[in-house]
């Protein structure tokens, strides 16, 4: 008799869907994952999201690149679920299927003036300098002397450090060459990294707000006009990494204008609307600092907004949708719910839970959603025993090459290669036609 | 640049950490957990989701912690590594509370 495994499809190729391919895996059950990817490249925001300037959090590929040398692990790239198949031919074709797609749309302000020119999602601007071609053609306007970035968390703070580092800060990162050639000539001088809270209230990890006393030519400052009463005061429940944060904000509120750039840290300031003809000229805010008898009206002049207010994910066709949370709507992991679930259907990572955490928190987080498919799995029913193979042969031929994990290892030695010449770890191919061609400098045509 | 376990996670041992750590970097003795220098990416992941403080960059520890750094790069050599998370050892929740956590 021969037992067919059982066969799961995961749909996204970030940290997510590696962790849950190898929790999978690992359980000693004969089973065989697929793990779906929309673009030709794996990693999702360790290649895409996580700044060119942070290459050791990027090791962690190599954790991904031992996942995917297990045996029933197989990498489809190039098929993008909902658009190249649908979501019921995937639970057709599988016993499971996880969603791990991420969470790829930036969340908007709600304000006047939000439609500007010069106004654009932080999302958008981490996608260019990382070269995701979603986001290649997109143009910034680095002309004037100030930007404003709105939001304190560690998005913010990419984003900002990226705009004031100097080109030899940046030279040997793997920025995309566009990116580095626009940035060189940027005439910003000074950011203002902007919030609604006092320093004790931002989502700021210390060792992210650390780097920013070590610029080569920008000093952290914060304006003392926006501080109120007792500002750097940690609430009493404030766990180490807060207090050291607020430490260093602290120290920052001390620190003298000397090099050629600024980042200042703003607080307490609530946006209110954006002002300009077609291009964005200043942005009001309200100001509401604790011990102030009154709220103020005021203004920063900038031609270049970015706003980091968070992320939520795509919405898939035939897949429930949680609008509040922004994710695929799921109970721990199970889409849909317990009593309108949609039978065999998970998400984990930022699809599942919203975007927090650090990349090791969607291993924990895929492991909670496997467990629950494993003891939903002997209930679910079985579909032909080909039918995976043949759902992933057909896509392929569709596209007329197989953009499979070695299709993956072909596109990353060109890419060291042509880093190589310029001194950087890797100069990435900003279009996936560019990645195809290099894909197909192997023989990966069927 | 790595980040270190200190002597506040003897005797505890949950292993929150583990769960949370991208790479597998920690190993495990009887007495507590060790974070392999080559391996760890940096992330900080480890430091917020143990929950007696006992995870700390290198360059804060205070001098008189610094035999750490030595202590987990030897240990983890020494010691397996341990992917999942364990059962606290007995009397950890006690020490979690007397530590007013
Ligand atoms: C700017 C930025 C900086 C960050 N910096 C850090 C950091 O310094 N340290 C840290 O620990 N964490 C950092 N993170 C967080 C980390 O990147 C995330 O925790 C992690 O990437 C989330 O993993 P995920 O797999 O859920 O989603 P993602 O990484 O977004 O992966 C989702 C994948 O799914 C694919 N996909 C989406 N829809 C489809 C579809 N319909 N069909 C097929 N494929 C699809 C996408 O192309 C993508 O590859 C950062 C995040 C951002 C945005
Ligand atoms: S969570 Fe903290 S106390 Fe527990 S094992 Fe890990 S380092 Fe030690
Ligand atoms: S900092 Fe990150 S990589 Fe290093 S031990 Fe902690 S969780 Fe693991």
């Amino acid at each position: 008799m021969t037992t067919s495994p059982y066969r799961i499809a995961i749909v996204g190729a970030g940290p997510s869907g590696f962790y849950a391919a190898e929790a999978l895996l690992r359980t000693g059950q004969d089973l065989a994952v697929d793990l779906f990817e929309r673009l030709p490249v794996p990693y999702g925001l360790v290649r895409f999201g996580v700044a060119p300037d942070h290459p050791k959090l990027k090791q962690v590929t190599a954790v991904f690149d031992r996942i995917a040398a297990m045996p029933g692990f197989r990498f489809v790239g190039g098929v993008e679920v909902g658009v190249d198949v649908g979501i019921e031919t995937l639970r057709n074709a599988y016993h499971a299927v996880i969603l791990a797609t991420g969470a790829s749309l930036g969340r908007k302000i709600g304000l006047p003036g939000e439609g500007l020119a010069g106004i654009h999602q932080a999302s958008d601007f981490v996608g260019w300098y990382n070269g995701h071609p979603d986001c290649r053609d997109l143009t910034f306007d680095f002309r004037g002397e100030r930007a404003v970035v709105i939001g304190h968390g560690n998005v913010a703070l990419d984003v900002a450090r990226l705009l004031v580092k100097t080109p030899d800060e940046l030279r040997h990162t793997d920025i995309a060459r566009h990116a580095l050639e626009a940035l060189a000539e940027s005439r910003i001088r000074e950011v203002h990294l902007v919030g609604r809270s006092g320093p004790a209230g931002t989502r700021f990890s210390a060792k992210e707000l650390q780097e920013f006393g070590t610029l080569e030519n920008c000093d952290p400052g914060v304006e003392p006009g926006d501080l109120g009463r007792d500002p750097f005061d940690p609430p009493h429940d404030a766990d180490p990494e807060r207090r050291m944060a607020i430490g260093l904000l602290e120290g920052f509120s001390h620190r003298m204008w000397e090099k050629g750039k600024r980042c200042l840290f703003r607080f307490h300031l609530h946006p209110a609307s954006f002002e300009g003809y077609d291009h964005v000229g200043r942005v009001m805010f309200r100001r509401m600092a604790p011990g102030e008898d009154m709220e103020r009206e005021l203004a920063i002049d900038t031609g270049l907004v970015f706003l980091s207010l968070g992320r939520r994910s795509a919405p898939l066709a035939d897949v429930p949708y949680d609008g509040a949370r922004g994710v695929h709507a799921n109970v721990g992991g199970r889409v849909g719910g317990e009593e309108h679930g949609v039978p065999g259907l998970y998400a984990c990572g930022w699809s599942k839970r919203g975007p927090q955490g650090t990349i090791g928190t969607n291993r924990a987080c895929a492991l909670d959603t496997v467990d629950k498919l494993l003891a939903d799995l002997g209930s679910l029913p079985s579909p032909g025993a080909d039918a995976a193979d043949d759902l992933v042969s057909a896509l392929w031929k569709r596209q007329g090459l197989r953009l499979d994990f070695d299709a993956w290892r072909a596109i990353d030695a060109a890419e060291v290669t042509r880093g190589r010449a310029l001194g950087k770890p890797r100069e990435k191919f900003v279009s996936v036609e560019a990645m195809i061609d290099a894909a197909r400098g192997r023989d990966i045509a069927c | 640049m790595t980040y270190v376990v200190t002597d506040q996670c003897t005797g505890c041992r949950y292993t929150e950490c583990v769960t949370v750590c991208p790479v597998e970097c920690f190993h495990l003795d009887d007495e507590m957990t060790y974070i392999d220098p080559e391996n760890c990416i940096d992330c900080g992941g480890c430091v917020p989701a143990c929950p007696v403080g006992a995870i700390q960059p290198a360059y804060l520890l205070p001098p008189e912690q610094q035999k750490w750094i030595e202590i987990n790069r030897r240990r983890a050599a020494e010691t397996p590594v341990i992917t999942s998370r364990l059962a606290p050892l007995p009397g950890a929740d006690q020490r979690k509370m007397a530590l007013g956590r």
